[in-house]
Parts: structure tokens; sequence; C-alpha cells
């Protein structure tokens, strides 16, 4: 019998998959062609502490193995959240980390705040990292001091587990890495979006209105192995590794490269079902290998 | 909706450029709705990455129909598909017509490959009224393929009435009892607005059938945003809200 199951911090999961904010919504339309139950966990579409309505149209275009999107944290607020959402998120035998977006570093810990008293809740996931709206994020995410200062007030209020979501558009990500550590945080994930635009050749405007958008898919998954080798090779923290990955072999590519567990994104709007399929996958993987247990592949790369 | 992997049965090439897909999937066959989507997977591998939507053009039995031009490479790959290839269908999505409402006559407003899900509904309207106001460019832009009752118009005059589509409805406003009509309307975003606006003026019943550039079409990338008319703090998604919006819902 293979051991699937992973620790973030002091957090177990049944298994390394997990599926991405923002590739999810909030569980009811992704559970129409999957068993989440199977998942090991599910990361809700960004909350913020008050309804965002979002980017205006253009927001989503195609390119080379990947896509641009600039969505804009759209979302319900934390109060519409609890009211509307979680019921449904705790009839589904997953575990559940919520994914905050903020403004301000108040925002951050006044809406961690409330979610704390959520037992259905299980930790959460920072993202300082957006790419795509004009207060917060990446002004967050660009500045070590300020991703310090988020993680130590976060950290403050709460017990749960507490994952900060790096951006790769900085010069050292590890950097990053080793100030969450530093501050309390239990784990980092990585890697957001990176900065991207496309423009049309003849009105030689921006095609996403937002000028320019977040990267993923399958295009950006070398930059998202080296990110994750980078922060593996330099700080002690359990990562959870995010970019383009497709597949099983994909994922186990992540782990190898210092991940101990892994998010789901874009595969999510292509396969909704590639969560169940990589589980199948990482157990095959794991009897040819003569693996025990899953968690032995993390970082077990031989340079 | 649920994830099929369906046997094309064969491609029947319409015009030049307009091909007409067939494919057996019985389960989606039972349960579309005229106006709904599917969203198509056209290579096994990540180029192009995203599926494609296409409106359901026609229910025929245990078959569908998808109408399509090659515009660009995921298009380009369907149309040379071959017979008894399988393809992955997501589907069906989206809300589809409102037909049950009571009404006499059906407008159907169409301009290019807007005809699409039009040859479905007039199946399931066949004991209503139909015109159906039909447009495009030139004359091979125009498709009338499994429509009633075409009034077909064309830019440059090269076939029907010369002018646009809108332009040529406006011609029988007086002659339909619009009272008791509703317009069903499919097409490019402008073509949309000019109905639209012709339907909040002439306070015609109207139906408005929506395009938009979507990832994953099931209501999780939120990428298919569109105005609401009704509410100024939200955005609706075309591909679980719509696609097909009462005229009054969305900001074109």
């Amino acid at each position: 019998m293979i051991d699937l199951s992973v620790n973030i911090g002091k957090l177990k999961l049944k298994n390394p998959v997990m599926l991405a904010s923002g590739t999810v919504g909030y569980g009811n339309e992704i559970s129409n062609f999957t068993d989440l139950s199977k998942i090991g966990a599910i990361v809700t579409k960004s909350v913020s502490l008050n309804p965002r309505k979002g980017n205006p149209p253009r927001r989503i275009m195609e390119t080379s193995s990947g896509m641009l999107n600039a969505i804009g944290l759209a979302n319900v607020g934390v109060e519409k959240f609890i009211e509307d959402k979680i019921p449904f998120l705790q009839k589904v035998n997953s575990t559940l980390i919520c994914n905050i977006a903020a403004s301000s570093i108040e925002e951050y810990v006044e809406c961690v705040k409330i979610l704390e008293e959520q037992d259905t809740v299980k930790g959460f996931e920072i993202n300082v990292s957006c790419p795509n709206v004009k207060e917060g994020g990446l002004v967050f995410g660009n500045n070590p001091e300020a991703v310090g200062k988020i993680t130590e007030k976060v950290r403050a209020v709460t017990n749960k587990t507490l994952i900060i979501k790096l951006s790769p558009n900085t010069a050292s990500i590890s950097q990053f890495a080793a100030v969450a550590k530093k501050e309390g945080a239990d784990a980092v994930s990585a890697i957001n979006t990176l900065v991207g635009t496309a423009f049309n050749i003849y009105t030689r405007k921006p095609v996403i209105k937002n000028i320019t958008g977040g990267l993923s898919g399958p295009a950006i998954k070398p930059v998202a192995l080296a990110k994750v080798l980078e922060i593996s090779r330099n700080v002690d923290i359990p990562i959870i590794g995010i970019g383009g990955i497709m597949c099983w072999k994909d994922a186990v590519e992540f782990m190898i490269a210092g991940a101990s567990a892994f998010e789901l994104g874009t595969v999510n709007f292509i396969n909704p079902n590639a969560g169940i399929e990589i589980i199948e996958g990482l157990k095959k993987y794991c009897e040819e290998m003569k693996i025990n247990s899953i968690s032995e592949v993390t970082a077990s790369y031989i340079l | 909706m649920k994830i099929f992997n369906s046997t094309i049965s064969e491609i029947i090439k319409l015009h030049d450029n307009i091909n007409l897909i067939k494919i057996h999937s019985p389960e989606i066959a039972k349960s579309a709705k005229p106006g709904q989507f599917c969203n198509i997977k056209v290579s096994d591998c990540n180029f192009p990455l995203l599926r494609r939507p296409f409106s359901i053009s026609d229910v025929d039995g245990e078959y569908i129909y998808f109408m399509f031009n090659v515009a660009g490479e995921g298009t380009k790959l369907l149309s040379s598909k071959q017979n008894g290839e399988t393809i992955n269908i997501l589907g069906p999505l989206g809300n589809g017509f409102n037909f049950e409402t009571e009404f006499k006559s059906a407008v159907i407003i169409a301009g290019g490959l807007g005809v699409a899900p039009f040859p479905f509904l007039t199946k399931k309207i066949n004991n209503k009224k139909i015109y159906a106001f039909i447009g495009g460019r030139s004359e091979n832009e125009i498709i009338t393929h499994g429509l009633e009752n075409c009034i077909i118009s064309t830019d440059n005059g090269s076939v029907g009435f010369k002018g646009n589509v809108v332009e040529s409805f406006k011609r029988y406003i007086d002659k339909i009892d619009l009272g008791n009509a509703v317009i069903f309307s499919c097409g490019p975003t402008p073509m949309l607005k000019a109905v639209q606006d012709l339907s909040l003026q002439y306070k015609i019943k109207c139906q408005l059938s929506t395009e938009c550039a979507m990832a994953c079409g099931f209501g999780i990338c939120q990428g298919c945003n569109i105005e609401s008319a009704e509410e100024e703090d939200k955005y609706k998604l075309v591909c679980i809200d719509g696609p097909v919006f009462d005229a009054k819902e969305v900001k074109l």
C-alpha cells in the first residue's frame, strides 16, 4: 500500500494534489466533473474583506501552450463567502485552504481573523503576488519587507497552517521564502503567474483590457520548476509547487525539484478531472519506482 | 454537463470556408437545448491549450452538429479531422434560448456564422411563424442550412437586400405583429448591439446569444465577463449566466 499522504507544516493531506486558487471557484462548479473528496486540498478563489467586481472585459487570451488572465480578484467578499460558499465546501470531504487577497496589511489581518473562527477552513494561502490589481498584489510581492510584515501580522492572528504564495516576478524568490519562514509561515507556494502581455497588431491595442495579465499553463513550467528548486536549495521550508502541471509526470517533476505538494491551475479549465487522474498516475509511478511513501520524492533531485 | 469522448461521423462542407461537423454523442443529444454550447478539445496535446466553445447547431437523434469556419489554429485542426476519429467534448453548457413563453412569431436575426444555433431552434419552434433575417458581407457568407423563411441581406448586395441585417429587418417592422413576437439573435457584437437598441426602442421581446473568449466554459475561470445592465457591482459570465441573455440584462 503506497502512502500518498504529505505534511504541509502541521497539516496532513491525504495526497499532494491541491487545486489552485482561481481555478476551482468555490468548488461547486468543478464538482460536476470530479470527485473533490479524493483531492488533497482545495484552495479557494481569493477572498477579500469586501466584494470585488474584478477587471472589465477582456480578461483572458490564449498564448502558445499557455494563457494570460487578468481577472482582478473578482470575489464575493468574506461575509458572503462564509454565508454562501462554506456550507457547500463543508460537505466536500477535502481539506479547505482559503486564499486571501488584500490591499493593505490591515485587510489581510482582518480577513484572516474573521475566517479563523471557521472550523472548515484548515489553512490560509496569502496572495502577495497577484499581478493584476493596482493595490496590493505585486506591490507587496516585490518587497521582502512587506512580505515579512504581512506574514508576521497574519501569523499573530492564526494558528492554522499559513502559506505565503510567492511571485516569480522578482530577482530572488528564495529571499522571499526566507523572509516568510523567518516570520513564521508554515510553507510557501510557488509560483504565481508571470506578468505578460499581447497586442492586436491591427488595432495596436493590448488584447487584455488590463494591458498586462498573468501567464499560466505548460508554457511556464520550466520557470516554475527552477524557482521551486531555488527555494529548495536555499531555504528549509515546505514548498507547494505550482506552474503548468498538466499530468502526473509534471507533478513528479515538481516534487523532485523540492515540492512537498503541488497545485493544479490552468489544467482544471481543460480537464476538470485532472486531479483524480494525477493521483492514479502517482500511485503507478511509486509502484514502478518501488517508492513506499510519495514524500520520499520531495527534493530527491540529484544535481 | 459532462466530458465525453465522441466519434466524428462526418464533416459536411456548406460553403468554401463553412463546415458542419456531425458527432455521435447520445448523452449530449439527449439533454441539449437550442442556444447551448459545448467546449471542445481539438487536439490531444497542449497546443492549442484551451478548449474551443461552439454553439450546438442541431440535434438529430443521437447526433449533434456544430457549424464552424476555419478562423485560427483550432478550427483548422478541427476541419482536418477524419470520420471515425474521437473528439473530447465538454457539455452541454450555458442556458440556451427561452422559447417556452407565449409568443406567435419568432424573428431570427443572424449575422455571418451567427446562424449556428438556429437550425436546432427552428426545429423546436416549428409551430410558430418564423422570419429568419440572415445577413453577411457577401453571398458566400450567407448560410441558410436548416432554416425556414429566410430573408437575406448582404453588405455588398451580391444577394438579397443590400445593407446589413438590422436594416433588412427594419423594413418589416410594420409587417410583423411584434407585440406577439420574440427576437432571437446571434452574430457579431456590433450587430447584437443594434438589435438590442432596436428591441428596446420598439419594446420587442428579445434574446441575444453572445460570444466571448473563455477558458473553462463552466464558471470557474471567470474569463468571460460581460457588463450587467441590472447590477452595477458585479459582472455576469457569458458561460453560465448566458450565452443567451435577455436584451434588458446586459450592456454590450
